[in-house]
């Protein structure tokens, strides 16, 4: 297994600590003038999401995360778990409750996901950035109404809760943001 | 790649009037503008800093180093002519990682004043500053002084030379902060990593510091003397803005004997951490030999000034071109 040195510290770079694979999201070179220079980075756990401060020493060297993202396109859920297929290979795999997390409100048929392996097991999910979806059920909508800014609950056929502006009505198509689950344009 | 530079036109518009403010003060103060070879035959041996070095198309001259700062042969101008203060702004060199306040070469100016110690050369310092933040039109930021010693010993109850690694990783742990593991058996560098944690760390942003009185063990080339409080101190100081290391300051040790000890033991170091072998600047321990003037001299870096005179966020911010374009 590869290492990598703190020069070659970048957001993005999957390593391993503790044990666990961790990716760091950024990374801040400390040096006194006269001093030890230090890494001082914040990296998330793979496996639980959690962001923690890591500080190294420069020159210290950490193994590399056996860990890859791939593009997978969702199948199926059979309510334990869910199925993705790679689009070039049809290989198949089953991903568990823990690595689908909040995803799973986002998956929808054929949606092309970024399904991340560690050791060839997936870790986690991200969903699209964007996601269109018909809404399954809202309060009626109130014709004209395009100026007030109220927003409503609309409930999709994942589950997910996205607040609509009041002119929209149950049945219409909208695109939503993933990534804050917030409501972005009708789709016509 | 990217051809743009990434400095701003408003910031290139600081960047000189900033030089103009400095050279004025210089000049004002009788200090004498004096300019030093950026290549040399001797390195800095340093092992914390990283010598660039000519490759193979020096051959002609001998192997040839960047200098990281216009120390030596600032020194050996003194030695000299051990009358005149002297000051030399250089775009110094350091193979060094980028950062928000990194980059391999940068500005420095640095100045020595003959007769001077590191006490009065951090009222100088303070002038100095005053004098530009006035150029800048900005309202001058309050100044503090902090001693090193003391802020470790009031969060640690130790004094810097008595601490263990153990100590500090215990403190680092019991405030929920990463500890390097590698850390625990090089005190120097816990020491570093401690005080940027947890003193630099908290330096009112918007304040200018002087910390001073550094343990003997962290002296360098700065004279170790007795504080008012009877402790042995290194007489050396260094400036913030907020938690932005500004310069370096000391009270010029001038021992050619106590100078070469430090080359060879930097040279011990080096050759354990298998890092890159540096010649010693033999000129420099001649003219040590020879005589250095009683001087105090101080580096500062002229970008990260900038960086807070403009409230830039990063070192290509004031730069025309970083590492990555130039």
């Amino acid at each position: 297994m590869a290492n990598y040195g703190t020069n070659e510290f970048k957001g993005g770079l999957k390593i391993m600590l503790d044990g666990d694979p961790h990716s760091i999201v950024s990374n801040e070179f400390v040096k006194p003038g006269k001093g030890q220079a230090f890494a001082r980075t914040r990296v998330r756990n793979l496996k639980t999401g959690r962001v923690v401060e890591r500080t190294f020493k420069s020159g210290e060297s950490v193994e590399s995360a056996d860990v890859m993202d791939t593009s997978m396109q969702y199948l199926y859920s059979d309510g334990e778990q869910w199925h993705f297929m790679n689009p070039e290979t049809f290989e198949q795999l089953a991903a568990d409750k823990t690595a689908v997390g909040e995803a799973y409100l986002w998956l929808m048929d054929e949606a092309m996901c970024e399904v991340t392996l560690y050791n060839g097991q997936p870790l986690a999910v991200t969903p699209p950035n964007f996601v269109e979806m018909a809404i399954k059920e809202t309060d009626p909508g109130l014709r004209g109404d395009t100026a007030t800014g109220g927003t409503k609950p609309a409930y999709m056929e994942t589950g997910a809760m996205v607040k609509v502006p009041l002119f929209i009505e149950e049945g219409e198509k909208i695109k939503i943001d993933t990534r804050n689950g917030e409501y972005v344009s009708r789709v016509k | 790649m990217n051809w743009q530079p990434t400095a701003s036109f408003g910031a290139l518009k600081k960047a000189a009037l900033l030089r103009q403010t400095l050279h004025a003060w210089m000049h004002s103060h009788g200090i004498l503008e004096v300019w030093t070879p950026s290549l040399s035959s001797a390195a800095n041996t340093d092992p914390q800093v990283e010598s660039l070095c000519l490759g193979p198309q020096a051959e002609a001259l001998g192997s040839r180093y960047l200098h990281t700062s216009p120390e030596f042969a600032m020194k050996r101008l003194l030695c000299a002519y051990p009358d005149t203060d002297i000051y030399q702004m250089a775009t110094v060199f350091r193979a060094e990682v980028q950062g928000r306040y990194h980059t391999s070469q940068f500005n420095m100016l640095e100045w020595y004043r003959v007769g001077m110690d590191h006490k009065a050369l951090m009222r100088d310092t303070e002038s100095l500053l005053a004098q530009i933040w006035q150029a800048f039109d900005l309202p001058y930021p309050e100044m503090q002084h902090r001693s090193y010693c003391n802020e470790v010993f009031q969060l640690t109850g130790f004094w810097p030379d008595d601490l263990q690694g153990s100590t500090v990783r215990d403190y680092f742990v019991a405030n929920g902060r990463s500890f390097p593991q590698a850390l625990e058996h090089d005190l120097a560098a816990c020491l570093d990593l401690f005080v940027d944690e947890f003193i630099i760390s908290q330096f009112a942003a918007n304040h200018i510091t002087f910390l001073s009185e550094y343990p003997a063990s962290q002296a360098a080339l700065a004279r170790t003397g007795v504080n008012d409080d009877g402790r042995c101190v290194a007489e050396r100081f260094e400036v913030y803005a907020g938690s932005v290391e500004l310069a370096n300051g000391f009270h010029e040790l001038a021992d050619a004997n106590i100078q070469r000890s430090r080359f060879q033991g930097d040279v011990q170091i080096r050759k354990q951490r298998n890092q890159m072998p540096m010649p010693v600047d033999e000129n420099l321990l001649e003219a040590l030999e020879q005589g250095l003037p009683a001087c105090a001299g101080i580096a500062m870096g002229v970008d990260r000034l900038l960086m807070v005179l403009g409230g830039y966020s990063h070192i290509g911010d004031v730069l025309s071109f970083t590492d990555d374009n130039a």
